[in-house]
């Protein structure tokens, strides 16, 4: 299913980061970093909620807006009951619609708050998305402090909070279309190794959404995914090859872009619903704003697992969703 | 794509794990353990004057001891993750998999948090280890009379 927008600007976003993000290339570009892994929290959990609510903050100060001006905030997060979401509503305090798909929660926020403004429910919303490497780690994997060996294809959960500011007011960079993803299940059952989960559906999602827009993929000038990493982003690239015949030239995956891969501790890169929009929101806007790039095609992948699932044999489904983002003609 | 084009695709993209130098480390790894283990057996009964059985419990009380207190200080993770099975499968490990677990859930309370997790990771052990015991202590008892 994709729609398409004629009024929907995201006029403003914030990023903020723990410290090994901090750590990665594009450290100059977000709005605050952490140190300490606890932010001054007693927990993870709590962490994780605490940045969430800063991130609204700080993208309520770039628009110069009250929060009693904003109609709704869109968020989700990793953790069960999508709790930091949750906890972090309290004191942001906007009418919240709280969402979870997995690492693809951005994006699928974004079409939500684009279709709202589109069809005029509101004026304006706020997209949020966060993620917490050692609530992670503790919820779908093992215990933080133990250091059972992980496989070089297991991805590093980003540490970080997302926001993004969407109104019906002109601004650079426009919300063009968007593809909402069908869910798919290729038989892969191994949790450590979530791009060969999650390719085929970002593979599906970009066929379908080059397929309702009639376009080429050389209209974009860059299509991104969310959180493949090093092996996933080769698989797609072949599976969208051998699958539907489209080769991939402007393509990278933002799992490979957050950190050092040489440098950094993180096997096959980063993954996490906050990985994809820190990476957009602070470097690929920046160059969008730049006029290095013009029209953009984000893809969230998102593995939707569950431990349990896991545990009865069952394979894991990924759904990944996609949106264009263009720099308006009439102020370029 | 069927799922089983699609699993040899995946194969075709998945590193190979290095399995001999991972055998390798954890080989040398485990062996110094074993050394250090033999080494606080001996020093044990040979300072204390006491009989190997009892230095043993003396010389596991330290490695456990030893394990907890690098897991507590944040280190042992990292040791773990490099010399994999050579800290796992010793005694280390066990104590490691523990202490873990218990600082994982501290917060969330003495009996629903540490209690309920502390065997997290190594109840497995516990129970397949109470089960093989089980099944061996049968079989010593039928060939070899008790």
């Amino acid at each position: 299913m994709t729609f398409t927008y004629d009024n929907v600007y995201l006029n403003a976003t914030s990023t903020i980061t723990g410290p090994y993000e901090a750590q990665g290339p594009f450290n100059k570009l977000y709005d605050k970093s952490y140190n300490d892994l606890y932010m001054g929290m007693k927990t993870w959990e709590q962490a994780e909620s605490k940045i969430l609510v800063e991130s609204v903050d700080f993208v309520l100060n770039k628009v110069g807006k009250e929060k009693n001006n904003i109609d709704i905030h869109i968020s989700g997060d990793l953790l069960n009951q999508i709790v930091a979401t949750n906890y972090a509503s309290v004191a942001i305090g906007i009418p919240l619609i709280g969402i979870y798909s997995a690492c693809s929660t951005s994006v699928l926020g974004l079409i939500l708050g684009s279709n709202m403004i589109s069809s005029k429910q509101i004026k304006n919303c706020i997209v949020s998305t966060s993620s917490h490497n050692n609530g992670s780690e503790k919820q779908f994997r093992q215990p933080v402090e133990y250091g059972g060996p992980k496989r070089k294809t297991a991805t590093f959960t980003v540490t970080g909070a997302a926001s993004a500011y969407l109104s019906n007011d002109k601004g650079l960079i426009r919300v063009e279309s968007a593809t909402i993803g069908k869910t798919i299940d290729l038989g892969i059952t191994d949790s450590s190794h979530m791009g060969a989960v999650m390719a085929p559906s970002a593979a599906s999602t970009i066929y379908q959404h080059l397929k309702d827009t009639n376009r080429d993929i050389s209209y974009y000038d860059l299509i991104l995914t969310g959180d493949l990493g090093i092996y996933g982003k080769k698989i797609l690239k072949e599976y969208m090859q051998v699958e539907y015949h489209i080769n991939l030239p402007n393509y990278d995956d933002t799992a490979c872009m957050i950190y050092d891969l040489e440098r950094q501790p993180v096997f096959a890169g980063g993954s996490g619903p906050a990985c994809m929009p820190l990476v957009v929101y602070s470097y690929i806007l920046a160059r969008m704003r730049k006029g290095e790039l013009k029209r953009v095609l984000l893809v969230a992948t998102g593995a939707l697992l569950s431990q349990t699932m896991v545990n009865q044999k069952k394979s894991i489904p990924s759904i990944s969703h996609a949106i264009s983002l263009e720099v308006g003609n009439d102020l370029s | 794509m069927d799922k089983n084009k699609y699993n040899l695709l995946v194969k075709k993209y998945t590193p190979k794990e290095s399995r001999l130098y991972n055998g390798l480390i954890a080989f040398i790894v485990g062996g110094l353990m074993g050394c250090l283990g033999q080494l606080l057996l001996t020093l044990y009964s040979y300072f204390l004057e006491i009989p190997t059985k009892q230095a043993s419990v003396f010389m596991i009380i330290t490695l456990v001891f030893l394990g907890c207190l690098l897991t507590a200080l944040g280190v042992f993770d990292k040791m773990v993750s490099f010399s994999r099975c050579g800290l796992i499968i010793p005694i280390t490990g066990f104590a490691h998999s523990m202490q873990s677990a218990a600082l994982e859930y501290k917060r969330e309370g003495l009996v629903t948090g540490i209690g309920a997790n502390i065997f997290k990771l190594a109840g497995t052990v516990i129970m397949f280890g109470v089960v093989s015991a089980y099944f061996f202590g049968i079989i010593r008892l039928i060939f070899m009379g008790g």
